[in-house]
């Protein structure tokens, strides 16, 4: 590091990657110190929890570099998209930090009372008393807020949640708790109300960092669609810009194998564009001078310098990010399981110890005992139990659904994910895999397939990535070329033992192909876009679990039907954005749940507006932005495992319900009948909690 | 008994120093990359 002393402080830049395929410390080991050893290079620091290296490095290097670097140590690198780069964990540390204090109070309280309950009295009892308020009132005030906050705005828009009855009961006790300290009572209830807040706290923070750990994952997989271009100035001179500093009338240089980063117009170069991701269709479709394209297609063939008409928010794009707002809507509105618990929850919890009050008052009690009472039934009602049982489940089966490829964003995805009857597939990159596959391996001569290789290998063309990834897993060895070069719009040449061989671009019109001339002849590579792993399977396994599926494609009626053929699916065709977005809401408002499944920038107002939703890990980032939960890897499996599992876990959770109703009914008669001590509200609720965690750890498989 | 009075604030003393440093780990970002931490111990520095 201390090479790059000549750069001075005010012109290093920071810039952040994702690396997806660092895993381990050799990986960042690798990645750190051939860094450092670039020059222009000041440091770099990989976290693999993010996946992301943050590189500090002089000016002179332009985001394209980097990659560049990081690809020579044999890492796939991509710029992070601009949202991601600051991701927010506050509200996690903030949790956590609430229950440290939580836990800090709870400890030292529970000292002081296990004193009280082994029979201190007198003035060494108030005096503890007194510093168990001293101690629970500011952590209440500090560890409490999370709860005071939410059950506030949901108040204020007149609704009640989970947090209503656990902040009224809190609140109540700690006051009546007070007073009895303060007037010499012999019964105070802090450690209870501070011990519900700790367990609560537990909770919400096994919930929070569920939502942490899936984003993480998420950011990491997130490939900004079209990060950037280079673009050429009046003097031919090249600069690398983010898409969001792209300005109409600026001249970008689109290479084979990227993406458009703006809308624009053709000036030289003629070229295949895939449209797959923006419209579904399959087919690539040939531009050539004054033709107009579109951000986020994919440039197949030959470079192309075009003109910019629209960028950022002004692009084709803009509408699909519009629709999706709108589509949106619908899922906020979504009330999760604990919520719609404590509706009935809450009111019944107050009845209860209301109606203590009025009844021992009734019996001749006298007002502060009454009080007493009815603080007792608060405490024991309050849903710790209650508040652990979701997020424990949810917690267990989001890390076994993670094992298993499946990220899921956050729990209300799950108790969707399993309210679901009705699956839509996007056909593109969805049901199939959305990138070439070699189709006619076996055409191709033995003696000629390490010459393929080979050529293959000296492109990062999607065509010869195809080929790659064909002969990588049949075991060939690539042969020795000699003078490889690649000529954009042409193909690779080179020599083999003296002769002439080259991976040339195809004639054929449709789909695409190319022609491999070697020593021994000609032949014609043809590729095709394959169905997924696993996805008749998976189409199978979601009918027994009482799931229909269809497609709804962007793709032409033809294709679809060869696409499709054998899974047993119905298919819609040819449909845009809005059709996609109508088709659900008519299924919606027909009573469906509607799963919709898809990757490209068209299904994203569909993916937003399903009642819940999946992304491959390949999916543009506004698909995995929108949908729910991301799946990795090539098997589609993993879909129909995510179901099952939010089902077992909708069963735990409402077993959880039932074991913390079950304890209300043994433990609420009591109370009201005056008999529950401090002592015994501190052993009812740690045992009810912990037989709710227990329960909800059996899930730990679920996703098998 | 009157051991308590100094026996209190010193256990209250130690709790609240242990909940500082767990406090100043967090800001200082030493959980920041929990994977990244486990790992980091496996690189050799001969370099």
């Amino acid at each position: 590091m201390t090479a790059h002393a000549a750069i001075s402080g005010d012109t290093i830049e920071r810039t952040v990657l994702a690396v997806p395929d660092a895993h381990c410390a050799g990986c960042m080991a690798k990645i750190e110190r051939g860094l450092a050893a670039v020059p222009g290079i000041v440091s770099a620091r990989l976290n693999l929890s993010t996946r992301q290296v943050a590189i500090a490095h002089g000016r002179a290097l332009q985001v394209p570099d980097l990659v560049a670097a990081i690809t020579r140590l044999g890492f796939a690198a991509q710029p992070v998209a601009e949202t991601n780069i600051e991701v927010s964990d506050n509200a996690s540390r903030a949790l956590v930090r609430a229950t440290a204090v939580a836990g800090f109070a709870a400890m030292n309280i529970m000292l002081l009372s296990v004193s009280v309950w082994s029979g201190a009295d007198g003035a060494t009892r108030n005096l503890f008393h007194l510093l168990s308020g001293l101690i629970a009132i500011p952590t209440i005030a500090y560890s409490g807020q999370p709860f005071f906050r939410s059950a506030w705005s949901a108040l204020r828009h007149g609704r009640t949640n989970m947090d209503v009855p656990i902040s009224i009961g809190v609140t109540l006790v700690t006051g009546l708790s007070l007073f009895e300290a303060l007037t010499g009572g012999p019964h105070a209830y802090f450690d209870g109300a501070v011990m519900l807040l700790f367990f609560l706290l537990v909770g919400r923070m096994l919930d929070s960092f569920m939502r942490d750990r899936a984003r993480d994952g998420v950011a990491a997989l997130l490939k900004q669609t079209a990060p950037g271009a280079l673009v050429i100035d009046a003097k031919g001179r090249g600069e690398w810009l983010r898409a969001g500093e792209l300005r109409p009338g600026m001249r970008m240089l689109v290479a084979a194998g990227e993406r458009l980063a703006a809308d624009g117009i053709v000036e030289t170069g003629a070229s295949s564009l895939d449209r797959s991701l923006l419209t579904g269709e399959s087919k690539p479709e040939p531009v050539s001078v004054d033709d107009k394209v579109l951000a986020g297609t994919l440039n197949l063939l030959g470079p192309l310098t075009v003109t910019v008409t629209a960028a950022g928010q002004d692009t084709s794009l803009a509408e699909i990010a519009r629709l999706m707002d709108d589509a949106g809507q619908g899922r906020s509105r979504y009330v999760r399981i604990a919520d719609r618990a404590a509706r009935l929850y809450a009111p019944a919890v107050h009845a209860t110890a209301a109606a203590a009050f009025i009844v021992w008052l009734l019996l001749g009690a006298g007002w502060h005992q009454a009080l007493l009472i009815s603080a007792a039934v608060l405490i024991i009602t309050c849903p710790c139990a209650l508040g652990l049982a979701v997020p424990a489940a949810q917690v267990v089966v989001a890390g076994s659904l993670m094992r298993a490829g499946v990220l899921v964003k956050d729990g209300s995805a799950l108790e969707r994910l399993a309210e679901a009857d009705r699956v839509i597939f996007d056909k593109t990159g969805t049901l199939t895999l959305g990138r070439p596959e070699l189709v006619n391996l076996t055409d191709l001569p033995v003696a000629a397939r390490p010459v393929a290789l080979a050529l293959a290998r000296s492109s990062r063309h999607p065509l010869a990535e195809a080929i790659r990834r064909a002969f990588e897993s049949e075991q060939v060895v690539a042969a020795e070329l000699t003078n490889t070069v690649e000529r954009p719009g042409f193909g690779i040449s080179a020599e083999f033992k003296g002769k002439p061989v080259s991976l040339a671009r195809g004639e054929s019109s449709d789909g695409l192909s190319t022609t491999l001339t070697w020593a021994g002849g000609e032949t014609v590579l043809r590729f095709a876009d394959h169905l997924r792993p696993d996805a008749l399977k998976t189409i199978l396994r979601l009918r027994s679990l009482g799931l229909e599926a269809s497609v709804a494609s962007g793709d032409n009626a033809r294709s679809v039907a060869t696409a499709i053929a054998g899974l047993g699916l119905t298919a819609q065709t040819g449909m845009e954005p809005r059709d996609k977005l109508d088709l659900i809401g008519r299924l919606k408002s027909a009573g469906h749940r509607v799963v919709m499944i898809g990757d490209g920038l068209n299904d994203g107002p569909a993916l937003a507006a399903g009642h819940v939703s999946l992304a491959p890990a390949s999916a543009s980032d506004v698909g995995q932005s929108a949908a729910d939960a991301v799946f990795l890897g090539d098997s589609l499996l993993p879909v129909a495992k995510a179901i099952a599992a939010a089902r077992r876990t909708m069963r735990v959770v409402r077993q959880n319900f039932i074991i913390a109703i079950g304890y209300n009914a043994i433990a609420v008669p009591l109370a009201f009948m005056g008999k529950v001590t401090p002592l015994v509200a501190a052993l009812a609720m740690s045992g009810s909690s912990l037989i709710v965690v227990g329960n909800a750890l059996r899930l730990r498989n679920a996703a098998r | 008994m009157s051991g308590l009075l100094y026996l209190i604030p010193i256990a209250l003393l130690l709790g609240l120093s242990g909940l500082a440093a767990f406090f100043w780990a967090i800001r200082s970002g030493q959980f920041d990359d929990m994977d990244g931490a486990a790992a980091r111990i496996l690189i050799e520095d001969d370099e």
